[in-house]
């Protein structure tokens, strides 16, 4: 596991914002609202928030820089991704008629982006006050040269092994993400899918001890 | 406004951290052991059956925070009261606000809560001060009350059935807000009082401090039930009328400075708290623009901390 890092409150503007760090991939993401909902048309169902996700690459996050347009496959299924499981953890009943904004963008990266996203989108939301089922973590584990491994970076990444991204509810125990670009037999599968599980718990670990820290603080100054 | 871009040098950097680290060995310890964050459990005796309030959940039989913050047990209500969310309204809530919207007979205010507030023409007392029905005429003058992006003060009238908030202004003392600032910060830091409307007489300065973090800081106004409204003035005395005096701006000014540094902080907005930072920056000779800086930052900090720490040995003197 390389090494974590999060920050909480670094966009001044948004409701909710954090940094987060998994080694050398960095993102920030940024949370608006519950708010007014902007576009009618794309509300569904006024008894439940809409929940929109954005994620961009920064063009200098890589080594070679690419023009990426902003509409690129890639971006709108890993948006699509977050959004969904963002989803999951919440309580969107309880805000009915508005919308809540995420906004991820990677600084930097080295693998796993679409973890630290996830990631760094749950510290966002729990900053900005919005009730959650549970706290949502993800992380990455593949399979190379018979050994499975866990937080893959992007030499490990692009080594051609299977890659496995998995985002749990920490505490229930439920997963809400799995995905996997390669095939794996059967038996390696769950033991690559259980160290991913360790990594998530391991996440969520970590993210539960930063937000208490902050909470403790906020209500320490509040006095 | 959530932290101000600071430099801090060493020595300062030494003193905030003392000043933040007396604050948390002032704050009672129960507090920091009451913070919870998303999914963790709330101990509850299993005999007295509790009622679960905001934040709380249950899962396989435990009560599970749903936010980040502070348990709060009332009798047999456990709730988690949040810190930095948006505002949850409370009918009677004064609150201030700015108009974003003119629609049929309503305008609508963005208040910093989950939808847009909304204010019918008909919970407003209108400028002649007449009871009267209003008729499609006050509806077609409705611009010359409130136009786009005038700020407002109101109050939380209450929830419709469709979920909407309604606010009134049936008073004097509510409706828009000229010459001054506004200041936005997290509505946990505004707590509820009984007066939310401070007339500062030493600065000739308005205070508003609404419940849902917008804060109005302006020159005070004359409020009363027998001003002349329907008087129609001349446009050459309107003029000079909206003329300011330069020592009520600079009062303004260094109010919402006090303000700005006081939120950065995370401190407890009073009006006591908000008055004592301004002088505070008189008396140590702090400019308005040197409030923002470092050095008043940490300054303030520091103040607070023995300020807290002064209202403690009193307490533990008295006891």
């Amino acid at each position: 596991m390389r090494q974590l890092k999060g920050e909480i409150g670094v966009v001044a503007k948004a409701d909710g914002s954090a940094l987060f760090e998994m080694g050398n991939t960095r993102v920030i993401a940024a949370v608006y609202g519950p708010r007014e909902v902007q576009n009618k048309g794309q509300q569904v169902n006024s008894k439940e928030a809409l929940v929109r996700c954005e994620y961009r690459m920064a063009e200098f996050s890589t080594g070679d820089r690419r023009r990426k347009p902003k509409g690129d496959r890639r971006s709108t299924e890993i948006s699509l991704v977050i959004r969904q499981t963002m989803e999951a953890s919440i309580l969107t009943h309880l805000m009915p008629r508005s919308q809540i904004d995420i906004f991820v963008q990677v600084l930097q990266a080295d693998g796993g982006t679409r973890s630290a996203c996830i990631n760094a989108a749950t510290l966002a939301l729990a900053d900005a006050g919005i009730p959650m089922r549970d706290i949502v973590t993800s992380c990455s584990a593949g399979y190379l040269c018979s050994t499975p491994l866990l937080d893959l970076n992007y030499i490990e990444d692009s080594a051609g092994g299977p890659d496995v991204t998995v985002g749990i509810l920490a505490k229930m125990d439920k997963v809400t993400l799995l995905q996997m670009d390669a095939k794996l037999p059967m038996d390696t599968f769950e033991n690559v899918m259980e160290l991913a599980i360790e990594g998530c718990k391991a996440i969520a670990n970590y993210i539960r001890e930063v937000l208490l820290e902050n909470t403790k603080r906020l209500e320490c100054q509040r006095g | 406004m959530r932290d101000l871009q600071l430099s801090l040098n060493q020595t300062q950097r030494v003193r905030l951290e003392a000043a933040l680290h007396e604050l948390q060995s002032l704050a009672p310890a129960a507090a920091a052991a009451a913070a919870v964050t998303v999914a963790d459990t709330i101990p509850v005796n299993d005999e007295d059956n509790i009622l679960k309030g905001h934040g709380t959940s249950d899962q396989d039989g435990e009560v599970v925070a749903t936010l980040c913050g502070v348990v709060e047990r009332v009798n047999k209500l456990v709730y988690v009261r949040t810190l930095r969310a948006r505002y949850k309204p409370e009918v009677g809530d004064i609150i201030v606000g700015r108009v974003i919207e003119i629609a049929p007979k309503r305008w609508r205010l963005e208040i910093n809560f989950s939808q847009d507030a909304v204010l019918m023409l008909s919970s407003m007392s209108l400028p002649d001060g007449i009871q009267r029905r209003r008729t499609a005429v006050d509806e077609l003058n409705m611009r010359s009350i409130f136009e786009e992006n005038d700020v407002i003060c109101a109050e939380v009238r209450g929830f419709q059935h469709d979920g909407s908030l309604h606010l009134q202004a049936r008073s004097q003392k509510y409706g828009k807000l000229e010459r001054g600032q506004l200041l936005i910060v997290p509505a946990y830091l505004v707590k509820r009082r009984k007066q939310h409307f401070h007339h500062l007489e030493r600065y000739d300065v308005d205070l508003i401090l609404g419940c849902n973090g917008f804060i109005w800081v302006g020159e005070h106004v004359v409020v009363g039930e027998n001003t002349d409204k329907t008087e129609v003035k001349p446009a050459l005395s309107t003029e000079v009328e909206n003329f300011t005096p330069l020592e009520t701006r600079k009062h303004i000014c260094r109010l919402a400075n006090a303000v700005r540094v006081l939120s950065a902080l995370g401190f407890t907005l009073t009006v006591e708290l908000i008055i004592e930072t301004a002088e505070a920056s008189v008396s140590s000779n702090v400019e308005i623009n040197a409030m923002l800086g470092a050095e008043f930052y940490v300054h303030t900090a520091e103040a607070e901390a023995k300020r807290r720490a002064d209202l403690l040995r009193k307490k533990s003197g008295a006891r």
